[in-house]
């Protein structure tokens, strides 16, 4: 028989850790469900510089492990585990996992997003055999070697700048021919040596036996193709995708209000369904930033809490 | 289990009798350190019946690159020498990783 939880968060990035914590805080029953690491998108990167009230440095890793320790601190419980389905009308949700199942009066989808794929052609037989979407994660692997990096945004020149650290050579394909990420980050990257820029462009095909070794590129504006090979000393290069996410929202189709996939909310995160809240990156809304994430968390568990006082 | 190095992996992977399982993790790869304390109970429940390595690749990155590794994290089972399943990066999930134990351990 599983225990009832006031609330049951499910994802433990930055909104489900601050609903956890805000939860908690209110002395309402809480589990938090995450199938990976805590912090999600935030947690593979090197340095977060806007969090408001950030420590200088400050790794997406450190950030996330404080936010985890105060959840627990207000006494939010977590199980790793993977939710299959959910039954989320009723007075009581249920979810369904790998693990075991759960029960809660009340739900946060605190779910988040996934990269983006690049979308060239053969682009899945090198996931981990030179294209990555964590810099963090394989940057060494590329030490003194050539790495391009797809996008045009904060992501791909942060994770442009970090792989300087490793890589002797860094280009920045764009699709456009001026940036979006923010002014102050584009001025480090244009004065960083070792990063340079391939404008209009997009990869339109990779290769290579058994690891990247060669790509196809394609200016945007004159459909012109050119083909990249690493250089033969290395016989390898690496190929980083930062050019956005999609929302982890497949578990609730067909039972939540959605807008591409992201879910719809009001002011006050309340979804289609009683009882049912969503926070953080999977909604829909204009900025998705740990800041604005968090924001939801608390708002969320705080609207929790009045349902539940007034059932 | 057994944390291999460049020194060790050839004695106790590839030239290790019957199946061998290998986590590559990395310093600084936030999904590896997610998944090593679940590695870690898979070690203790199949352990009797399969071999449990772990390798950093940050300190034996040629080696890494020659076993056809370039993105953390990835759980692979080896046999005879060679790389017979494995579960890279998004697929290394807590649930693949134990089936793919599962459908060695016979």
């Amino acid at each position: 028989m599983s225990k009832l939880y006031d609330v049951i968060v499910l994802g433990a990035g930055p909104a489900g850790l601050t609903a956890g914590l805000y939860a908690g805080r209110s002395r309402l029953s809480t589990l938090i469900i995450e199938k990976g690491q805590d912090g999600g998108q935030i947690a593979i990167t090197d340095e977060i510089e806007n969090y408001p009230g950030g420590v200088e440095g400050d790794s997406g890793p450190s950030l996330i492990a404080r936010m985890t320790e105060q959840a627990k601190k207000f006494g939010a419980e977590r199980v790793s585990d993977t939710i299959k389905s959910v039954e989320l009308e009723g007075e009581v949700k249920k979810l369904h996992g790998y693990k075991g199942d759960y029960e809660a009066k009340t739900v946060i989808i605190a779910t988040g997003a996934f990269p983006k794929p690049i979308g060239c052609k053969n682009e899945g037989d090198y996931v981990g055999k030179g294209i990555s979407f964590c810099a963090t994660c394989d940057a060494a692997f590329f030490e003194d070697f050539e790495v391009y990096v797809v996008g045009g945004g904060d992501s791909a020149v942060e994770e442009a700048m970090y792989l300087t650290k490793f890589a002797r050579k860094v280009t920045i394909i764009h699709r456009r021919n001026e940036l979006r990420a923010a002014k102050s980050i584009q001025e480090k990257a244009f004065a960083n040596p070792k990063i340079s820029f391939m404008w209009d462009t997009v990869v339109d095909s990779v290769e290579g036996e058994d690891m990247l070794q060669a790509m196809t590129v394609k200016n945007t504006k004159t459909g012109e193709l050119t083909r990249i090979e690493a250089d033969p000393e290395d016989g390898l290069f690496g190929l980083f995708g930062f050019i956005g996410y999609n929302p982890n929202s497949a578990l609730f189709e067909g039972m939540l209000d959605m807008e591409h996939g992201y879910i719809k909310t009001d002011a006050d995160m309340h979804t289609n369904i009683e009882g049912v809240f969503a926070a953080g990156d999977i909604r829909v809304k204009s900025l998705r930033q740990v800041v604005t994430a968090a924001a939801d968390g608390a708002i969320a568990a705080m609207q929790a809490e009045h349902y539940l006082a007034n059932k | 289990m057994l944390d291999v190095d460049k020194t060790t992996f050839e004695a106790e992977v590839l030239k290790a009798e019957g199946k061998v399982f290998v986590d590559f993790y990395g310093d600084g790869c936030v999904p590896c350190a997610a998944l090593m304390p679940h590695v870690h109970e898979f070690a203790e429940k199949y352990g009797d019946k399969m071999k449990f390595c772990s390798l950093n690749t940050t300190k034996a990155r040629r080696l890494a690159i020659g076993q056809k590794v370039m993105g953390l994290p990835v759980m692979a089972i080896y046999e005879n020498g060679v790389q017979i399943d494995s579960c890279v990066k998004d697929d290394a999930t807590v649930e693949n990783i134990e089936a793919m134990i599962k459908r060695h351990i016979g």
